[in-house]
Order: structure tokens, then C-alpha cells, then sequence
């Protein structure tokens, strides 16, 4: 039979000698091994005071985005819960009334926009079919909780700060992004 | 008035004694399990335990709270007088061992001399074999009134294991006590410290190995770690135990390493002999703490060597055990009594 690469050895069969039947020359060898490694660098980060830096093309969680006046700019369309490959993203529309022109873009909005983080794969499908630019996918990833419940986010949970009242809170949640 | 003509400071000496040493050693041996851990860690580039106090200082804390703070659970098919027995036993043993050992030269305190070894006994390496057998009943009775087939069959391991390697162990040792013609550790280290002596290893180098890897053997440390092999006895001869009696277990492991390394320090390397120091030209309490100092520092280094070995060295199967303990330690310490013997008799000139 032809072997499949050439790295097979023929299995050895004889009998140990005295010498290997010490281990001692063979163990003061493994024993060099990982002596030499009290000297390497240890590749482990230390969590809560560093952070690993994500890259740039990370997909966290999503931001409901703001226009620079601070409306919201997600008009319901649904095309981004029609979209999401693991059904994770519900919505209700609503009409904006009058007076409510410096809260809403459109005349659309959503009055309840869900994302269940347990069902969302982070794909970032969302994000490219959304055709106002309202939602992003941020630099952080959802924080772990004790009800599954709690892992439905509503729109207090998504929606970006107002960058007019609060721009630091806003640049913050932004991150690095566009 | 019989009563006052016993010697009181000499008790309330050794007392003192006692407690600072049995002290010294559990505090030592809680170290130990942070050394093990952090050794374990930087052999495998890790950082180990960093985050009780400083440097993960009192992450041994943390462990022995930890296990107190456990449910003590004894099991209903138990023997419980001598589940109860066991851990205490084991304990114990390991730290009668510490009662022989020469610790340091003597201090002299309102010109009262007083030695540094609790008891100076002219037995003393045959006591410690003694005790250190005692201490595979800890584990025997463990195992057995565990009423656990794993336990037990773990403790037959141990047992089985500790009575191979005592075999060499005590071969091993015959031939020091030809070079030293004395059976009281104190001599022996003297001996070695003697101007124009050497260590007892330059003579001994292969007796030593062998006394080296029994003692790994009886103190149950990896390659020799076969009574808690937890792939195969799910946790060894300790598994029903929990709480401080675990601990108690674990600890003792950790006093045994301890006591071992002082045995084969004083042994082989000179007890508490500093090389290349002449201690007769120094004040005897100087000289007390620098020998306390170079043992501890023998210790240390021991330790880590076990540790060292641990870390590198997967376990050995149970035949390839009891092949290496009857047909390679065995047959070598018989060859090394045999040629130490004939080169003293040619050295004597007989």
C-alpha cells in the first residue's frame, strides 16, 4: 500500500535497552524542554486592566445611529430584519406625529425595535441592507447576563446617545468607526 | 523532690522547638502549593495565580478558606472511625518526620547551648523510615474505609508502590551509612561539614539518583503519582473525602516533599553546611542562622526540582512502575552497596 505521506514511520518493535529502560537520560531531556520555557514570553492577557484590541473590522454590538441633530434615523423599513439570517430582529412601526420632527428624521419610526443578542450571529447583514445608515454594528460585544430575557435589547439598550445633548457619550458609543 | 531534678528548660526548650518547627513547616508546605502552582504556570508560560494580594500572594488562603468552608461530607457506607483516622494519620506521619532532622548547628542563648534538632537519637534515619512508612496506613485506611473500589484500589497502588521503592530506598541509604558508620542524621551531616570532607553526593552520585526518584516515589509525586491517577481511579485513594480532610490529604503531601527534601539535603548535600565556609571561626548563633538559611535553601531547591519533574513528566504505567522499582532501582542500589563496600575495604588497605 502506497502511504499517504511521507512523515509514516515504521512502528519499532525491539526491546528497550538498559539505558532507555532507566528514562533517566530521556527525562533529564524533557526536563531541558521545559526549563527552557520558564524563559519564554508568556502570551496571556492580562483581562480586566488590558484589553485585546479588536480589529478593525470587528462586528460587535448593534448602535441605533443618530443624524448629527440627533434624530433617529431608522424608519422601520424592515429590510434589515429581512435580512437577518437567524430571524433576530423585530420592529414596530409607528407614525411620527406633529411636533416630534426633532426626535424622528422620517416620517416613519420605530416605536419598538428588538434584537435577541442570543439569536444574532453578528454577521453584519443587517448593517449593509439598511438603506438610512441607522444601524451599525459597534466595537463591544453583549455583556453576559443572568435571564434570557435580559438578552432581548430594545431600543434603550441600542439606541446611540444624542450627540447635541450628550456628544461624549455619543463619540464613545461611536468608537472608531466611520 | 524527684520531680524538680528533670531538666524543665530542656522540655520547655524543645517545646518551643516543636512548635516553631511544626509551624515553620505547615507554613512552609502552604507555600508550597502556591510554588507548585506558580512553577507549574511558568513552565507553561502562564502568569498562575496573580490575584489574591500581591503576586497572588494569598491565593494559599483563599485555597485552605475555601476547603473549610466546604461541606464536611462522610459517607453513609463508610467506616467513619476510620474515615476520620486516615487524613489524621497521614498528617501526622508526615510531620513526625521533622523531629530527626538537624535544622542547624546550636544557639547559645544566656550561655545555654541549644541545639536546633528536637531530638538527636542515634536511629535517627531508621525512625524516619519508620514514620515514613506509617504514613501509607494514612492512605491505606483512607482508601479502604472509603468502602470505594476506586479508593481502594488506589490505596493497594499506594501501598503496594511505597513497600517497592523503601526496598531501594533503604538500599540506597546502606551505603551512606557504610561511608558515615552512623544511623543518627547529626553524625552524618557532621561528617560531611568535617574540614577536608566532602559532600556525601561526590561519593554517592548514583546511590543518590536512586534515593532521589524513591523518594518521589514514596512522597507519591508524578511519574510516581499512580495512587491519584485521575484518568483511571477517577481521583485516587482520596476521592470520598472532602472538606479539610481533602486538605488534609494534599497537605500532607506537601509536608512529606518537604521533610524528603530535608532528609536527602542532609543526606547528600551537607545537611546545613554552607561550602567553602569554615562555621567553627563564626559566633555559634551566626553560624545557627546561616546553616538554618542554607538548608531551607537546600529545600527550596529540591522542591522545585520536584516540581520540575512534575510538570515535565507524564505518569508511569503500573507495570512500567514495578519494572523500574524490582529490576532497575533494585538491582542498582545492590550495585552500588556492593562497589562502595569494596573500595572502603581497599581504602582500609584489608
Amino acid at each position: 500500500m502506497q502511504a499517504l505521506t511521507n512523515r509514516a514511520q515504521e512502528v519499532s518493535r525491539k526491546p528497550m535497552t538498559f539505558m532507555e529502560r532507566l528514562y533517566i537520560p530521556s527525562i533529564l531531556k524533557g526536563m531541558a524542554i521545559t526549563f527552557s520555557h520558564i524563559f519564554k514570553k508568556q502570551p496571556t492577557i492580562r483581562y480586566p486592566e488590558q484589553k485585546r484590541e479588536f480589529s478593525p473590522v470587528f462586528r460587535g454590538l448593534h448602535v441605533l445611529n443618530r443624524d448629527e441633530e440627533g434624530r433617529e434615523r431608522c424608519t422601520a423599513c424592515g429590510l434589515c430584519a429581512v435580512a437577518c439570517p437567524a430571524e433576530a430582529i423585530t420592529m414596530e412601526a409607528a407614525e411620527r406625529e406633529v411636533g416630534q420632527e426633532n426626535l424622528y428624521r422620517e416620517e416613519k419610526y420605530a416605536a419598538k425595535y428588538e434584537i435577541n443578542m442570543l439569536r444574532c450571529i453578528f454577521c453584519g447583514l443587517c448593517e449593509e441592507a439598511c438603506p438610512k445608515d441607522a444601524i451599525y454594528l459597534s466595537e463591544t460585544f453583549a455583556p453576559a447576563n443572568f435571564t434570557r430575557t435580559g438578552f432581548i435589547y430594545g431600543k434603550d439598550n441600542l439606541l446611540i446617545p444624542n450627540p447635541v445633548t450628550e456628544p461624549e457619550a455619543y463619540a464613545a458609543a461611536k468608537g472608531q468607526r466611520n | 523532690m524527684t520531680l524538680l531534678a528533670v531538666d524543665w528548660l530542656l522540655i520547655i526548650e524543645k517545646l518551643i522547638l516543636i512548635a516553631i518547627i511544626v509551624f515553620a513547616s505547615l507554613g512552609i508546605a502552604l507555600y508550597t502549593t502556591f510554588a507548585e502552582r506558580k512553577v507549574a504556570a511558568v513552565l507553561q508560560d502562564r502568569p498562575g495565580p496573580n490575584r489574591a494580594g500581591p503576586f497572588g500572594l494569598l491565593q494559599p488562603f483563599a485555597d485552605g478558606l475555601k476547603l473549610i468552608m466546604k461541606e464536611e461530607i462522610i459517607p453513609t457506607s463508610s467506616n467513619k472511625a476510620l474515615f476520620v483516622l486516615g487524613p489524621g494519620l497521614a498528617m501526622t506521619a508526615a510531620l513526625m518526620t521533622c523531629s530527626v532532622i538537624p535544622w542547624s548547628s546550636h544557639i547559645e542563648i544566656f550561655d545555654r547551648k541549644i541545639d536546633l534538632q528536637i531530638a538527636d537519637i542515634n536511629i535517627g534515619i531508621l525512625y524516619i523510615f519508620g514514620v515514613v512508612s506509617m504514613g501509607v496506613y494514612g492512605m491505606m485506611i483512607g482508601g479502604w474505609a472509603s468502602n470505594n473500589k476506586f479508593s481502594l484500589m488506589a490505596a493497594l497502588r499506594g501501598a503496594s508502590q511505597a513497600i517497592s521503592y523503601e526496598l531501594a530506598m533503604g538500599l540506597s541509604l546502606i551505603a551512606v551509612l557504610m561511608l558515615s558508620g552512623s544511623l543518627s542524621l547529626k553524625t552524618i551531616v557532621d561528617g560531611q561539614m568535617a574540614a577536608g570532607s566532602y559532600w556525601n553526593i561526590v561519593y554517592q552520585p548514583l546511590g543518590f539518583i536512586i534515593f532521589f526518584v524513591c523518594a518521589l516515589a514514596e512522597c507519591n509525586r508524578t511519574p510516581f503519582d499512580l495512587p491519584e491517577a485521575e484518568n483511571e481511579l477517577n481521583f485516587g485513594y482520596h476521592q470520598e473525602y472532602s472538606s479539610m480532610k481533602l486538605g488534609f490529604y494534599l497537605f500532607s503531601e506537601y509536608i512529606n516533599m518537604i521533610m524528603s527534601s530535608a532528609v536527602m539535603a542532609s543526606l547528600y548535600f551537607g545537611g546545613f553546611d554552607v561550602p567553602f565556609l569554615d562555621e567553627s571561626t563564626l559566633a555559634p548563633n551566626i553560624a545557627a542562622i546561616i546553616g538554618v538559611a542554607a538548608l531551607l535553601t537546600k529545600i527550596a531547591i529540591f522542591i522545585f526540582v520536584f516540581m520540575w519533574i512534575r510538570w515535565t513528566v507524564p505518569r508511569f504505567r503500573y507495570d512500567q512502575l514495578m519494572n523500574l522499582g524490582w529490576k532497575t532501582m533494585i538491582p542498582l542500589a545492590l550495585f552500588n552497596m556492593l562497589v562502595t563496600g569494596a573500595l572502603i575495604l581497599l581504602k582500609a588497605g584489608v
